[in-house]
């Protein structure tokens, strides 16, 4: 601890930045969370936004109806470098949502107040990246209403999924994490469903949210299961999240290719998967909380949580690149070791250097207590980390594909117009989705955010 | 306080601003000899569920049978699927490759224990509900906003509606109204 800087427990710190905004009660956190669905005018700055990322969205539309039309072909990717864009936008966007997953269960069996406020929209996030995500590896597949071929199914014609193959892992894999991320937002939501039926003065408003709220009235029994399932979620949740990243990494470093059979793979794609989350939470957070005016919700005291989060994933992604180094070399593979010197000297070594830049030398600047506490920096840096792990992604599908084992199978990539508009696209139906999301839903969790109160007013009895 | 006449009633119900009252309301209500009592609040209370007497929930055993039953039988299945339903020789190797299946085997594990649990919990709450009659009290909107109810049940063998009333104002509970059944 540096001097001049009070500890960070003491109550003068905790005072400057606590968890929720002082003198707040049941009814008020109640009445200013639900007012932003139910009473509160649609802006035309909302209507702007929706527009503009509903348009986008369109794009993702048109690309896709393309892709159905010509096939796969109007993308960039040709033989060797099969995977492309598909393959990087899809390990890019499944990472985004992990961290949505992370503050909603292993925060919450970390017991760490903080998550309250920001859990309900961090789940959103996960949702809606997941759908975006999912939809890569099935149009890639170029017959998407093949689709079902990959789930086990008595067919006619006998055949069952290759159950050793990573693919078929990854289809349980992601199928059950959205499965399972819908479930545990859902229930989150039931309580606060019921408060949005109750306070609703619309009748068919009443009608929706009641049907959705299945008759939620709050009975101690009912909590009393209620919490049991949640606790059980979380609990179920924390390894599932673990896995999911953990499966997709096994669809690279199963393979043989240079580059990507390593046992670095796992944890290296978790950590990843936390940064990058992390950092999409702060891309939403930062906007959502200066238009809604929930500053006291979203205090700098997450802002500056969620930023050590970045921090210290941030150095694992950082010591697992360097573990890739270290390994290439040490194991003396001189494919590993041309792979290596590829990524520094080859034709993508730009997008290499661009990568050590985004991941790991600007988030640096995270260690220092006034720019974590600087908004407009921790914004620029969420977004300086979002395109470093995309590019992470770009880099591992990318080398390895093109400078594989001999001369005569290397090849070159580049992304066509298409593939551009799908992934630009995405980013659209993602940002589509949130605003619905905050116009139609409590982007904070009312029923935690009342268990706050409570406990911050036994706090200061 | 309304309708003390009518016959066809579920129970007298009380409204407390704060939890902790509520608990100690609870605790007295108990210590009378009710047993048909319950709470509603709009977040779970420490402390209620003691005080109600409620006994460990099944949530957590129908959660381990959904995820063994998901975990035995997706690893089964996909014994079955490569022994026996579409076995593949790849270059010898055993049918059996179990290794292989264990990824597949924990994500069905997760999804069998998470489906048990949710569907388990509303189905022991019996949820969906759409109505209730606890809902027929015009301040029961509170409930899920800022206040704090009890209820006791006409069920309870002890149940008689001026001595519940009375109970209940000794308490300090607001606007106690008898809640009607229909």
């Amino acid at each position: 601890m540096s001097a001049g800087q009070p500890p960070l427990d003491s109550p003068e710190i905790r005072r400057l930045t606590p968890v929720i905004g002082p003198g707040y009660t049941y009814g008020s956190v109640t009445d200013k969370i639900s007012a932003i669905v139910l009473t509160r005018p649609t802006s035309l700055g909302w209507y702007i936004g929706f527009l503009i990322a509903f348009s986008v969205m369109g794009m993702m539309t048109v690309a896709i109806g393309w892709l159905i039309m010509k096939g796969t072909g109007i993308w960039g990717i040709n033989i060797p470098i099969g995977w492309g864009f598909a393959i990087v936008n899809f390990v890019w966007w499944i990472g985004i949502g992990h961290a949505g997953t992370l503050i909603s269960a292993i925060l919450f069996l970390l017991n760490q107040k903080w998550r309250t406020s920001i859990n309900r929209f961090a789940e959103a996030m996960t949702l809606f990246a997941v759908a975006c995500a999912g939809m890569f590896p099935l149009i890639h597949t170029g017959r998407p209403w093949m689709a079902f071929y990959m789930f086990p199914y008595p067919s006619t014609m006998g055949i069952w999924p290759q159950f050793r193959s990573p693919l078929i892992w990854d289809v349980f894999a992601v199928s059950t994490y959205g499965t399972v991320s819908l479930m545990f937002w859902f229930v989150g939501l039931i309580p606060d469903l019921a408060t949005l039926r109750d306070r609703s003065v619309k009748k068919p408003m009443k009608i929706i949210y009641g049907m959705l709220s299945m008759g939620w009235r709050g009975s101690a029994r009912h909590w009393h299961r209620y919490q049991s399932a949640y606790l059980l979620l979380a609990g179920l949740a924390t390894p599932l999240v673990l896995s999911v990243h953990s499966v997709i990494s096994f669809d690279f470093s199963v393979a043989i290719v240079p580059g990507w059979h390593t046992t670095v793979f796992p944890p290296y794609f978790v950590a990843g998967a936390i940064y990058s989350g992390f950092a999409m939470v702060l891309t939403i957070a930062i906007p959502l909380r200066k238009v809604y005016g929930l500053e006291d919700f979203i205090t700098m005291r997450h802002l500056d949580n969620m930023a050590k989060v970045m921090l210290a994933t941030g150095l694992i992604v950082a010591y697992g690149y360097f573990i890739e180094f270290f390994m290439a070399s040490y194991s003396g593979n001189k494919f590993d070791v041309f792979l290596v010197q590829q990524r520094l000297h080859g034709p993508y070594a730009p997008y290499y250097y661009a990568l050590i830049v985004c991941n790991i030398l600007i988030p640096q600047l995270l260690w220092s207590f006034k720019m974590r506490h600087n908004v407009a920096v921790l914004f620029f840096m969420s977004i300086v980390v979002n395109i470093g792990m995309w590019l992470e992604r770009f880099v591992i599908v990318v080398i390895s594909l093109t400078r594989d084992f001999v001369p005569s199978a290397w090849g070159r990539y580049s992304p066509t117009f298409w593939d551009w508009a799908t992934f630009i696209g995405t980013m659209g139906m993602f940002v589509t989705l949130i605003f619905l999301f905050v116009r139609v839903l409590p982007a904070i969790s009312i029923a935690e955010m009342r268990e706050l109160v409570a406990e911050t007013s036994e706090d200061e009895k | 306080m309304r309708h003390l006449h009518r016959s066809h009633i579920y129970g007298v119900m009380g409204e407390f601003g704060d939890p902790a009252e509520l608990i100690h309301a609870v605790e007295i209500i108990r210590a009378a000899g009710y047993r048909r009592v319950n709470a509603y609040s709009p977040f779970p209370v420490e402390g209620l569920s003691e005080a109600l007497g409620l006994k460990r929930d099944m949530v957590s055993t129908i959660c381990l049978l959904g995820g063994l039953a998901g975990g035995i039988g997706g690893f089964f299945f996909q014994y079955w699927v490569a022994t026996t339903a579409y076995p593949v020789n790849i270059g010898g190797r055993p049918l059996n490759s179990w290794p292989a299946f264990i990824p597949v085997t924990f994500e069905l594990t997760i999804l069998g224990a998470s489906l048990a649990a949710v569907f388990g919990m509303l189905a022991l709450n019996k949820l969906p509900q759409p109505h209730h009659p606890v809902f027929n009290v015009p301040r029961f909107t509170h409930a899920s906003a800022d206040r704090f109810f009890v209820c006791i049940e006409a069920k309870d063998p002890k149940f008689h509606l001026a001595e519940c009333a009375k109970l209940l104002h000794e308490v300090h509970a607001h606007h106690i109204t008898e809640v009607s059944d229909d």
